[in-house]
């Protein structure tokens, strides 16, 4: 069941389309904003709020990186790596956060306190290496800023 | 001192201008002028000032405008999108243009929606640039208050509704036709061309795609004209281009420099050339999928001509430079591991080509290549060649790749034969 919520944050986005199907990605973000993952029968409550099938709804939920049909931890870590980081050396970055975390990517640690995954490019090339954090960009990166970094995100 | 159209109103503090400090500098003057003229009269300044795309496609951006059907029969509504959903490997001047002016794109996209009359506007926004989304909101609120938007903007009669479309991740959306896909709501898979989407777009309504940096251009162009724009440019092309120069050099940046600064000038002035204990090696000059240049191509032009008389394409205008003591091979392996993990997965060239090149480089950079390996390689990158593909996502992955196997041979070799890599 959606919560009243949620129905109506997903009724304000899918009604500022021509169809509402268009709100598909909105509507999976508004319930992974208060859930933190889009489960199973979330996608039925969603695609029959858009008149959408639940297949429908899931082809898309599933083409797109930052939608989870898995449960994640409370702050997701994302490392860039792509060319401008690799030639400035992220793999050093990514190995001491996975030694520190004890997880590899795609995996979140038992408190559940993080989930560590891959993004492409972020854009941050003159900053390289570069992570994100939730919502929040570290550049220049050394294996030695993380303990810091990290501290910050209960 | 060079002109800078598109970043000489960023803030020293790294805020973006506020509408009455955009307004103050000449700000949505270029809009009042467009309004002033006929939808026609402003296609064809765009047009005359050569401003071509900035997405890495180099297409004549007045020229893509004019495929749109004009007049009282023409299809409703027309449609705009930015795309902003910049997601190139080594890219980042979209970034810095919405962060850094975010009235600037918005005044590009009123004046683009006047010239093809178009009703709907969107900015195509990519999901991780979170700080952009907060200004281009804050930007697109003021400038409705303003009465730049919404019904019968400035009294001129005209109307348009500008919205943000943010997204979820996925290289493919910043593919044209997948951009339109996406904003339908599906999975953002490119669709073949033609029809092209200047006649059936979104919802089968004419749909005009153009680059952030593109519309950044616009407002300049229609406040001093077509003439003056192209004055400031150093090459054929019109205007102004933002550079940038990552990698190991001494001080990786971004530049706003006339069209035309050459490969040397970029990496050994602006970026100060190679840092200590560093050799150059080669330079990607336009993003992830352009081919490699070498230390012969250092006094290339970078405009969308001479870039491409060198054997590689201008793309986005962003440099990755590759030094000498970071493996070519698995440099090459990271770019081709990227196209294959955003491929869309429709064609099945790209969707099963992609993922074993990706995977043959990475036997190879682990010592458990072979020679012939080497020509499966060649081999796919006629495969994956323009023409056998939907979009251009595939013949883009293979222009790296192309490059190296003829720029690197020796680097390969040296894998294969010694069973690793090199540098490891």
């Amino acid at each position: 069941m959606l919560s009243e919520e949620e129905r109506k944050e997903i009724e304000a986005e899918a009604g500022q389309y021509d169809r509402k199907e268009a709100g598909s990605v909105e509507a999976l973000k508004v319930v992974q904003r208060h859930r933190g993952w889009v489960s199973d029968e979330a996608i039925r409550d969603i695609s029959a709020a858009l008149d959408m099938t639940p297949d429908e709804l899931d082809a898309v939920a599933t083409f797109y990186s930052f939608i989870f049909r898995r449960e994640v931890g409370r702050n997701l870590i994302l490392v860039c790596d792509s060319v401008a980081c690799y030639v400035m050396g992220y793999q050093g970055v990514l190995d001491s956060i996975k030694e520190k975390l004890g997880i590899d990517l795609g995996g979140t640690t038992e408190d559940r306190r993080f989930t560590l995954l891959p993004i492409s490019c972020l854009g941050q090339c003159d900053k390289a290496p570069a992570i994100m954090i939730n919502e929040d960009i570290y550049g220049n990166l050394g294996p030695e800023m993380l303990d810091s970094i990290l501290s910050r995100y209960k | 001192m060079n002109e800078r159209p598109l970043t000489g109103m960023f803030r020293p503090d790294g805020l973006a201008p506020d509408i009455k400090e955009y307004e103050s500098k000449g700000g949505y003057q270029g809009l009042r002028r467009a309004l002033s003229m006929s939808p026609g009269e402003v296609q064809e300044e765009v047009r005359a000032s050569d401003l071509r795309g900035r997405g890495g496609a180099g297409f004549q951006t007045g020229a893509k405008w004019s495929f749109v059907p004009m007049g009282e029969n023409a299809p409703r509504p027309k449609y705009l999108a930015a795309n902003c959903d910049e997601m190139e490997p080594g890219a980042f001047k979209d970034r810095l243009l919405m962060e850094g002016n975010p009235h600037l794109l918005i005044e590009g996209m009123i004046i683009g929606a006047w010239a093809v009359q178009a009703d709907i506007a969107f900015i195509f926004l990519r999901w991780a640039y979170k700080e952009a989304a907060r200004r281009l909101e804050k930007a697109l609120h003021e400038a409705c208050q303003g009465g730049y938007l919404g019904k019968n903007i400035l009294g001129s009669g005209f109307s348009l509704e500008m919205r943000i479309h943010t997204s979820a991740g996925r290289y493919i959306c910043g593919e044209e036709t997948a951009l339109i896909t996406a904003l339908e709501g599906k999975r953002a898979t490119p669709r073949s061309k033609p029809p092209f989407p200047q006649t059936s777009g979104l919802w089968g309504k004419p749909t005009v795609v153009n680059n952030t940096e593109s519309f950044c251009n616009v407002p300049h162009i229609l406040a001093k004209g077509a003439e003056w724009y192209k004055s400031i440019s150093r090459s054929a092309d019109g205007g102004t281009k933002i550079y940038t120069v990552s990698g190991r050099v001494k001080n990786p940046g971004w530049w706003e420099l006339p069209m035309g600064a050459t490969v040397r000038e970029l990496i050994y002035e602006h970026a100060g050339g190679m840092r200590e204990g560093y050799k150059f090696r080669a330079v990607i000059p336009g993003g992830a999928s352009t081919e490699f240049l070498i230390e012969e191509h250092l006094d290339v032009k970078m405009d969308f001509d001479d870039v491409q008389k060198a054997g590689s394409r201008l793309g986005t205008g962003t440099m990755i430079v590759l030094d000498d003591r970071t493996c070519p091979v698995g440099t090459v392996f990271n770019l081709e591991n990227f196209f294959a993990r955003e491929s869309c997965g429709w064609c099945t060239p790209c969707r099963e080509g992609l993922p074993w090149i990706a995977k043959t480089l990475n036997a190879i950079e682990c010592g458990e290549g072979r020679y012939e390996d080497l020509s499966m390689l060649e081999a796919h990158c006629h495969l994956l060649a323009p023409g056998h593909t939907y979009c251009a996502l595939a013949p883009g992955a293979v222009e790296p790749l192309q490059s190296a196997l003829k720029y690197f041979r020796e680097d390969f070799s040296r894998h294969i034969e010694g069973k690793g890599c090199p540098w490891s």
